[in-house]
């Protein structure tokens, strides 16, 4: 028989995994309304803001309602604790496509400062690191989580890259400082994404094997 | 007799089972002590009600001034351990212990019991006090030790380590049967204090309490840690938690794992411990 308490945790990876999904799809149509000049997409990112934000109140009202009323243990308490803070880290993702969607409407009242090369790799890195964090969970796949961790190096790289990219069109023609600034604000968001997918993926680890990694030097077990 | 029922009365009757020795050569501890003295050191325990075996290999150390608890689904042996652990078990007929325990590196199979009783006292499940006064349920064991000193000052001590004192103090001379279950239960504590017993061992005492009461009993023993090692039997998990320091975990008479409560409550290293406190079974 199928307990209640197992429909609750059930459900409630549902509805994270539903928020993931918002905030996939923001995080997406961010990018692409800077990539691709689609003002509109940005637009649909502002405007589902309210939805990822009532999401999170909703996760952590029923996270708070199970620790209360069952007592969780082990794997369950676990779980839990996970996904309370997943549930920030997907919000924080959600603000930062709300950034870049706000960067992509200034950037598109000026002309493109360059091909764009770099930030569509860039944006398909941090897609995917948030796309298998959340898969990891999902699974409770400790070694997709793993890999996660591993890519967070090269978004920081691609930002690096970036930056001084950007910085030698500044210094060679002072018209194009607000667009590319803009870019800088982008890639800097795109990096703070990879960032949260790692703290997911470290979550994951900790619900799936009991390990903190959060910090190796500290790591206990 | 009642007494024998708390554990330290000397005149206990008792049908002497056979004993058995095995030779240990290490004690085996799953658990991390971080070099906490150890009290009781049970090494290779087994437990036989006539041919039915209760209790299998079991290997655990119980260091001092700490609690550990004791979990498990019903009937997987830990009331029986718990009771080899002052000979209570002796009581019952055809009864057999095979294995080596250790009471501060003495082995207890050796020693006279009603001396054993007196160091590992115990409380049980359902309060069990004597058709007495509250004054002379604590004094009971006092006196028969033939203890010399005030007997008023060692009973007033021992119902105020057991958190009663103030609740009965204008009464002690009133039976005990007035007092409320968790009362009785606490003055069954203060009965078992008032011999000053180095182990307390603890059968489920909360199970027929109400959670206030409950919650004195636990923090009860939090003090008492200063003095005293404790040994709990309990079927409530959040007791488990709340209250001790190290937790065992045993299925069908075997010790499953045994590890510090706050490890084995949120990482379970064995899958049949987290099945068991997740509720997936048991």
């Amino acid at each position: 028989m199928e307990r209640h308490f197992e429909h609750d945790l059930e459900e409630l990876k549902r509805r994270i995994l539903w928020m993931g999904s918002l905030v996939e799809r923001a995080v997406h149509q961010a990018v692409h309304a800077v990539l691709d000049a689609e003002e509109p997409l940005a637009e649909a990112v502002l405007s589902e803001e309210d939805a990822i934000n009532e999401m999170q109140i909703e996760i952590d009202e029923r996270v708070q309602r199970l620790l209360a009323l069952q007592a969780p243990m082990a794997v369950d308490l676990r779980f839990l604790l996970a996904v309370s803070r997943i549930n920030g880290d997907l919000e924080r993702i959600g603000d930062q496509a709300v950034n870049i969607a706000h960067s992509a409407m200034r950037v598109l009242r000026h002309p493109q400062v360059k091909p764009y090369v770099d930030l569509p790799r860039m944006s398909e890195l941090a897609e995917g690191m948030v796309r298998d964090s959340l898969n990891a969970l999902v699974r409770g796949d400790q070694d997709l989580a793993q890999s996660v961790l591993q890519r967070d190096d090269q978004v920081d790289r691609l930002r690096d890259q970036l930056f001084r990219e950007l910085l030698t069109y500044m210094m060679e023609n002072s018209s194009v400082v607000f667009s590319a600034f803009e870019l800088v604000m982008v890639a800097k968001n795109l990096e703070r994404i990879g960032d949260h997918a790692t703290n997911i993926a470290e979550d994951v680890i900790y619900f799936v094997a009991g390990r903190d990694v959060r910090h190796p030097a500290l790591d206990r077990r | 007799m009642a007494s024998a029922a708390q554990g330290n009365d000397p005149t206990a009757a008792r049908i002497t089972p056979k004993v058995e020795k095995v030779e240990s050569s290490e004690h085996s501890a799953t658990a991390s002590k971080k070099d906490a003295p150890v009290r009781f050191q049970i090494s290779h325990l087994n437990f036989f009600y006539g041919p039915k075996q209760a209790v299998f290999d079991v290997n655990l150390s119980i260091p001092a001034k700490k609690v550990t608890a004791l979990i498990g689904p019903s009937g997987c042996g830990k009331s029986t351990f718990l009771r080899t652990l002052n000979r209570m078990n002796e009581t019952i007929r055809h009864s057999r212990v095979v294995g080596d325990i250790r009471l501060d590196g003495q082995d207890i199979l050796q020693m006279d019991v009603v001396a054993l009783r007196r160091r590992v006292g115990m409380v049980f499940q359902r309060p069990n006090p004597f058709p007495k006064s509250i004054y002379d349920n604590v004094a009971y064991g006092l006196r028969i030790n033939g203890y010399k000193g005030r007997l008023d000052d060692l009973v007033e001590h021992s119902l105020r380590r057991a958190a009663l004192w103030e609740e009965v103090k204008d009464y002690l001379h009133k039976s005990a049967f007035a007092l409320s279950g968790g009362q009785q239960q606490r003055l069954c504590i203060a009965r078992a204090l008032a011999v000053d017993p180095e182990v307390l061992l603890l059968d489920e005492p909360c199970s027929a309490l109400d959670p206030v009461t409950t919650a004195k009993i636990e923090e009860l023993m939090f003090h008492l840690k200063d003095s005293c090692t404790m040994a709990i039997v309990t079927h409530n998990m959040q007791q488990a938690a709340r209250a001790s320091d190290f937790t065992a975990f045993m299925l069908d008479g075997k010790l499953i794992e045994h590890s510090e409560t706050s490890k084995l409550f949120t990482t379970p290293h064995d899958p049949r411990t987290e099945a068991y406190i997740t509720g997936r079974f048991g």
